[in-house]
């Protein structure tokens, strides 16, 4: 019942977004609804909570972008970029395929981080990063702001 | 009022395309160059498409914008990570200034197979007749020299 | 071009910083040194591309000229795939055995 309400709200604001209420566009809108509902775990499971999670994930990910733009201004506009780079391998927590280049995606396009590659067995992702210095201080912070954050959404 | 957004838009979009250009060029080995590339351009294309969105303001080039920022999200990174890949097994060096390489002997250089990190490894090489996702490693290879190409000065 | 150009700042120092951005990525791609240097600036130069593109579709009006950028992306991608993988499968890692 309460996933049939969400339906026909998505499929109002379909409707609404393209700018044309007709049959057409409501048929179309409701099919996408149910799409999304199903995609995030069927009717019945609590898609408020599910929606903050994303909305806090994007929110996090645009912070982390501009920062991640704004430093290699700065690393690439100074006249001997103070950078100390390397490769370094981080242990993962996360499992399957999706979460893993979820996971790899949001890491290249944030500060000072590039994903190279996952190890055979899925148990290692290897990064480069513009400072290694500390390895071990390197792992903890990917570790605790986006692996986290990456299970978070998937679970 | 649009207006402003969109030369704001065009003004910082650009300048950071100008940014990934100038770390392309300026940047020590290829590595550090993918560091600014991958940033740079991926939100500086998206905020001149953002400017183009404002600009028309129109539902269809909006989708279609969208689309094209988040395609271009999305596959920058696994560019970067193939041809961070392929470099390796090309042997492309790190920049002398790098202070780690904890890829260095952890790829089998035939089957093309990454170990992990807990994977003792001893003189960097995988263990023999150990079956991988992309088939078996046969005891031959352990007798091949399986240490990789980065040579790295510490 | 120049006709549309001429009223709008922000819209010359995009062009501007664009074009830089184009000669500079044009230099890394016939300086190398390495395949995979030059892959990345080919990458680049096509999304300096679509940038421009994108510039010149917002000066002139018209929005056509986003979907040639749009299929340019998709194209270099792929371009930038196929590279990578042969790249790979080209770095004979058996010659070292002779070696």
């Amino acid at each position: 019942m309460k996933g049939l309400l969400w339906i026909l709200l998505l499929a109002g604001a379909w409707a609404a977004l393209s700018g044309a209420v007709s049959g057409m566009q409501l048929a179309v809108g409701m099919a996408l609804g149910l799409g999304v509902l199903i995609f995030l775990g069927g009717a019945g499971t609590d898609y408020l909570r599910k929606a903050r999670v994303v909305a806090s994930f994007a929110v996090f990910f645009v912070v982390e972008l501009v920062k991640a733009n704004l430093r290699v201004t700065r690393d690439v506009l100074s006249p001997r970029p103070p950078i100390a780079p390397g490769v370094v391998g981080i242990p993962l927590d996360l499992e399957g395929d999706g979460p893993i280049a979820l996971f790899a995606v949001v890491m290249t396009l944030t500060p000072g981080t590039l994903a190279l590659d996952v190890s055979e067995d899925r148990k290692t992702l290897y990064v480069h990063g513009m400072w290694v210095k500390d390895a071990e201080a390197f792992r903890r912070e990917q570790k605790a702001g986006f692996e986290r954050r990456v299970k978070e959404l998937v679970e | 009022m649009a207006e402003v957004v969109v030369a704001v838009l065009l003004v910082v979009g650009s300048s950071l395309m100008f940014v990934a250009a100038l770390g392309i060029l300026r940047m020590p080995d290829l590595f550090t160059r993918m560091q600014a590339t991958t940033k740079a351009a991926t939100l500086g294309v998206g905020l001149l498409l953002a400017a183009a969105a404002v600009e028309f303001g129109d539902l269809a080039v909006t989708t279609r914008v969208l689309a094209a920022a988040v395609f271009i999200a999305m596959t920058a990174p696994v560019a970067a990570h193939l041809l961070g890949r392929a470099a390796y097994f090309l042997g492309v060096p790190l920049w002398e200034g790098s202070v780690r390489d904890e890829l260095r002997g952890r790829y089998n250089e035939r089957a093309h197979a990454l170990a992990s990190l807990e994977e003792e490894l001893g003189e960097g090489r995988l263990a023999p007749g150990r079956a991988t996702r992309r088939g078996v490693i046969s005891d031959d290879v352990s007798n091949q020299p399986e240490t990789g190409g980065h040579p790295v000065e510490e | 071009m120049t006709g549309l150009l001429a009223g709008n700042p922000a819209e010359i120092f995009a062009v501007a910083a664009l074009c830089a951005g184009v000669a500079m990525a044009g230099f890394r791609l016939v300086r190398g040194p390495s395949l995979p240097d030059r892959v990345v600036a080919l990458d680049l130069l096509t999304i300096q591309g679509l940038g421009l593109l994108t510039v010149y579709a917002v000066a002139a009006g018209r929005s056509a000229y986003l979907d040639v950028g749009i299929v340019l992306t998709l194209v270099t991608f792929l371009a930038t795939t196929a590279f990578a993988y042969y790249i790979e499968k080209g770095s004979h890692p058996g010659e070292r055995r002779d070696g």
